[in-house]
């Protein structure tokens, strides 16, 4: 392999690594905090890329204020569906809730199928972020790079939010305890909802910027995804961000390189990643960054 | 006293319900008997994911992977060698399965077992991975299987699938396993086997500090569950005719364990009745998704509408009856005879 | 003429009651849904032109499979079943169409495909037909236009692993392609995705080292073929692509933009080289109805109802059996893509059309004909 073509390979995994990352963070933010695998994570995200796609071709918003729109009404979407099938549960054994999560999924991608249609549509690209870069002879979109800098800002953001905020010491109590969170004086309801509120926001983010780089959508275009960043969660550890970051990136990494370096080996790429996982967790049961 | 009364209900009951097996095979017509056959399947998966998920407290996302094993397993044992040379068109099947052919109930019989071997395997890591952790584990399993089962055509065909598998499922097959599996699971829950189950899903460090060894009742539930999730896969094989890698997804599972979910986690009785309940509710939904006329005005039908309404009512039975249809109660003699009492008593004062 | 009419009326009436049922299954949702709704709207503008056959009406019954297998012979039970049907049309995709055809076979009824080009969909079946060419002689074509016309002597396929269709086309390309440059090494190399993918980087990476004349991407989503050439002229690549019929739907020209500019792919119709005069009129209905351009799904729709009709006319009552001889004994069969004739196995013997896109729009190439 040449030095070019490995740096190719380096400069699209890294690319795809941020991607995951992205899409992992608002995952694992829900995650920590209520402790709740939220299935319907991936189906928020797909909704959010709906949200644009009507508000560019239904209202004829400019494309920025239609991503801002559907980042809105996605938040708002993550907090409806909190209110209406995790709230009541909360109280109820855990499984209950997973199976609340499932069924919300379940619900959002038949509803955008009798909606939205089932077929794929294409996704609005602007002309401003439709372009190559040539470094040398290594080529990188410019969405890659924006979703790097979006990345970077979003693990900032959080971190910022999580560790430096009042919300964010609110946050971090409810991650250990309802109960005692509660006595200590702090809303839980609102800090969920805050909860749901960034952890929506932060699918719609990623589902644009996924969205920008793979410009197709269609109902069940949140599965994938949605599955990934599960993974990744759990690579880096319930509830860690940094943790989060780094499984998505891991996995962004190892699916490109190891068709880069076996490329007849290419077909068997999700059982490697699996494989993976469960070695991972078989030396780290809690994950890379997770606490026991 | 009781107890042998229940005994000859139940022999009773059964030697019923194989007569109405019977009379279904003959009388029915297809497509009553084909969902018929899709109910029983969805019973055999149903309890033995319950097993797993609902009486032991460990969340399994695996069960496509050991309905995959069950499937391709008994499939190429009794497929016919001319069979096989026709599906394997592209890359031949290796020796010696392509020379092999065996009656359905031993090939059916040696997926199980296969599928039991897998469970195995993944039910171990169980002592490490706890949890979500768990759940991620075992669904990665269901994945590793679909992504080798794809990629290995000398075995599997790969994508292209087995097809015009022929059709032994029918009613006796499906409900006699369903019976069978019903049976088996429910004396192992009543057995000493099953009180250590319950204790470790109840605590598990309370369990370990009884004396109960979890590694090795981790597995046993695993495996049981394992083994008739390979069996309900070797009769859904001979009952669609074609199977692919692809159809064992993740979405197969969710469906076994939205039935588990709504019969009850930790009833039997309660999966029985939404795995037959769903199966039938499935098809009947799809009166809406055909043009209605409804006081002259013509209705389109809408494509999707059927699985919207599904969820709905799942939602709502989630949200509602959060505890399934009958929660953690179990259908017994006992408690139809004592409404009888109750009855006969109150007509005594 | 007048007192015709009350008669008509009174006819109608009496065989209103035993409508003579014609069952659909095709994929109305999940991945395969955008070939599925292209197929009904030639099947539905067929059912509009002939409503009755033997004097009797016609009750067409869509079921949707849902992309699944499991759901697609569940469907085609309940068409024979419940719905009583004669005669089942569909459906797109070999994946769904499969379990569909083994189970209309055993139930003794026939069974019309619009577009499963997998062999096995009829292989062995003598309830099964379609009115499509299969990929053995599709996976040909496309290897004899990339060496005879783009003078192609390497090549790269970047194959589904995931999917059927992908993998069997592939492997006739492949196989031809190496016949005709008479060189065993003319593929370079196979590359595999997984459906669902959306990021083909390293894949196209890999090819891209190997340098082919042309890269074929028998793709069963026509999303992620649009994808993959999108991503390999991002990543600078100049090679021609060439594809199979899925890639036949406007919105793979809406997600490959300029990108999928000069593409090639193979298809069953095209309304620049029609071969029947049928097809004239099915072009000028079909815009009247809908207000654009007739796909190649929709002219097989169109074709496959129309057989059957002419099926169940030729076997004079509507009888499963009967309609299945005369089906098997179709030759010359006017439809709107061709003359169609059904071989032993069942399946029509076809041209297939090359188009390419030009202009965000596709263009019709060349006709090939089977050879043998």
């Amino acid at each position: 392999m040449s030095w070019t073509l490995f740096l190719q390979h380096l400069a699209n995994g890294i690319a795809l690594g941020f991607v995951f990352g992205l899409v992992a963070i608002g995952y694992t933010l829900v995650y920590g905090v209520v402790k709740l695998v939220n299935f319907a994570h991936g189906d928020i995200f797909m909704m959010a890329c709906f949200f644009v796609y009507y508000g560019i071709t239904l209202f004829s918003f400019p494309w920025w204020l239609s991503f801002v729109f559907a980042v809105f009404l996605t938040a708002l979407l993550g907090i409806s569906i909190e209110k209406v099938a995790y709230k009541p549960l909360r109280d109820a054994p855990r499984i209950s809730s997973l199976c609340s999560a499932i069924g919300m999924s379940f619900l959002l991608e038949n509803f955008a199928t009798v909606v939205f249609g089932g077929r794929q549509k294409a996704f609005y690209q602007p002309q401003v972020l439709n372009k190559t870069l040539n470094i040398g002879e290594i080529r990188i979109q410019l969405v890659t790079i924006v979703t790097i800098v979006v990345s970077i800002a979003a693990l900032l953001f959080l971190n910022y939010l999580v560790y430096k905020t009042k919300m964010g010491l609110a946050m971090r109590a409810l991650s250990h305890d309802f109960d005692t969170a509660r006595l200590m004086g702090i809303n839980v309801d609102r800090t969920i909802t805050f909860t749901f509120a960034v952890g929506s926001s932060l699918a719609a983010i990623s589902a644009i910027f996924w969205a920008l780089r793979y410009p197709q959508i269609w109902p069940f275009m949140g599965v994938f995804p949605g599955w990934r960043a599960f993974t990744a969660a759990i690579i880096g550890g319930v509830g860690s961000i940094k943790g989060a970051m780094t499984g998505g990136f891991l996995i962004g990494m190892i699916s490109i390189m190891l068709v880069a370096f076996l490329p007849d080996l290419a077909g068997y790429r999700d059982a490697f990643i699996f494989m993976m996982l469960v070695f991972v967790l078989l030396f780290r049961p809690t994950g890379l960054f997770g606490e026991a | 006293m009781y107890r042998k009364k229940s005994f000859w209900f139940t022999v009773f009951f059964v030697v019923i319900f194989f007569l109405f097996i019977q009379y279904a095979q003959t009388h029915f017509d297809a497509y009553i008997i084909r969902i018929m056959n899709v109910a029983a399947i969805y019973v055999i998966l149903g309890v033995s994911l319950n097993l797993i998920n609902g009486f032991t407290g460990q969340f399994s996302l695996g069960h496509a992977g050991f309905m995959a094993i069950g499937a391709y397993a008994s499939a190429l044992l009794y497929m016919s060698p001319e069979l096989k040379v026709m599906n394997f068109f592209i890359k031949p099947l290796i020796w010696p399965l392509n020379q092999i052919q065996i009656p359905f109930f031993p090939a059916l019989l040696i997926g199980g077992l296969l599928a039991a071997c897998a469970g195995f395997l993944v039910g171990a890591p169980c002592m490490r991975v706890k949890g979500d952790y768990l759940a991620i584990v075992t669904y990665g399993f269901s994945e590793i299987i679909r992504v080798l089962f794809n990629n290995l055509q000398s075995i599997t065909n790969g994508p292209l699938g087995l097809k015009g598998l022929p059709t032994y499922t029918n009613l006796w097959w499906s409900w006699g396993w369903a019976i069978f599996t019903i049976f088996f699971i429910k004396r192992l829950i009543d057995s000493s086997y099953g009180r250590a189950l319950k204790a470790i899903r109840d605590n598990e460090e309370a369990a370990e500090a009884m004396g109960v060894n979890l590694f090795r009742h981790k597995t046993l539930a695993f495996v049981v569950g394992a083994f008739f999730a390979g069996i309900a896969g070797g009769l859904l094989g001979s009952l669609v005719m074609t199977i692919d890698p692809n159809a064992f997804n993740i979405m197969l599972t969710f469906q076994i364990v939205l039935i588990v979910l709504l019969g009850g986690l930790g009833s039997i009785t309660g999966t029985v009745i939404s795995g037959v309940l769903i199966a039938f509710l499935m098809e009947w939904l799809r009166i809406v998704e055909t043009p209605m006329k409804i006081f002259g005005f013509t209705i389109p039908g809408i494509s999707g509408m059927r699985m919207l309404i599904f969820s709905v009512i799942l939602m709502i039975a989630v949200l509602f009856f959060r505890h399934g249809i009958l929660g953690d109660r179990e259908f017994s003699w006992e408690s139809i005879f004592s409404i009888f009492k109750k009855r006969d008593s109150m007509e005594g004062e | 003429m007048k007192w015709f009419i009350p008669l008509f009326l009174v006819a109608s009436l009496v065989f209103a009651a035993e409508p003579i049922v014609i069952g659909v299954y095709e994929p109305m949702t999940g991945p395969y849904a955008a070939g599925g709704q292209m197929t009904m709207e030639g099947v539905y503008l067929a059912h509009e032109q002939v409503k009755e056959v033997l004097g009797r009406p016609i009750q067409l019954v869509l079921v949707d499979n849902k992309s699944d297998k499991v759901e697609a012979s569940n469907a085609v039970a309940r068409l024979i079943e419940y719905h009583k049907a004669v005669a089942i049309i569909g459906s797109y995709g070999s994946a769904v169409a499969i379990p569909g055809s083994e189970v209309a076979n055993k139930l003794g009824v026939p069974m019309v495909g619009c577009s499963p080009t997998n062999p096995l969909v009829t292989l062995g079946k003598p309830f099964a037909f379609r009115v499509c060419f299969i990929d053995p002689f599709q996976g040909t074509v496309m290897a004899q236009f990339a060496v005879e016309k783009l003078g192609a002597k390497t090549a790269v396929v970047i194959q589904d692993i995931a999917s059927d269709y992908s993998v069997g086309l592939s492997h006739y390309f492949q196989e031809a392609f190496k016949k005709l440059t008479k060189n065993n090494k003319s593929v370079l190399g196979v590359i595999s995705y997984q459906t669902g993918d959306q990021d083909f980087t390293a894949q196209l990476t890999f090819a891209n080292s190997k340098n082919p004349d042309v890269i074929f991407i028998p793709a069963a989503a026509y999303g992620e073929a649009a994808l993959i050439i999108k991503q390999a002229r991002e990543l600078g690549m100049k090679q021609i692509f060439l594809g199979g019929d899925t890639w036949e739907a406007p919105e793979f020209l809406q997600v490959g933009g300029k990108a999928v500019e000069g593409s090639y792919f193979s298809t069953h119709f095209d309304t620049e080289a029609t071969t029947t005069p049928k097809a004239a009129q099915f072009i000028k209905s079909f815009r009247e109805k809908y207000g654009k351009d007739p796909s190649a799904f929709a002219a097989l729709g169109y074709d496959a109802y129309m057989l059957v009709v002419d099926a169940i006319m030729r076997a004079g009552k509507p009888d499963p059996k009967a309609i299945k001889d005369a089906l098997a004994s179709t030759k010359n069969f006017e439809g709107a893509t061709g003359y169609i004739t059904l071989d032993q196995n069942g399946d029509a013997i076809k041209d297939a059309v090359i188009r390419v896109v030009k202009d965000g729009k596709f263009v019709y190439v060349t006709t090939v004909r089977p050879t043998e």
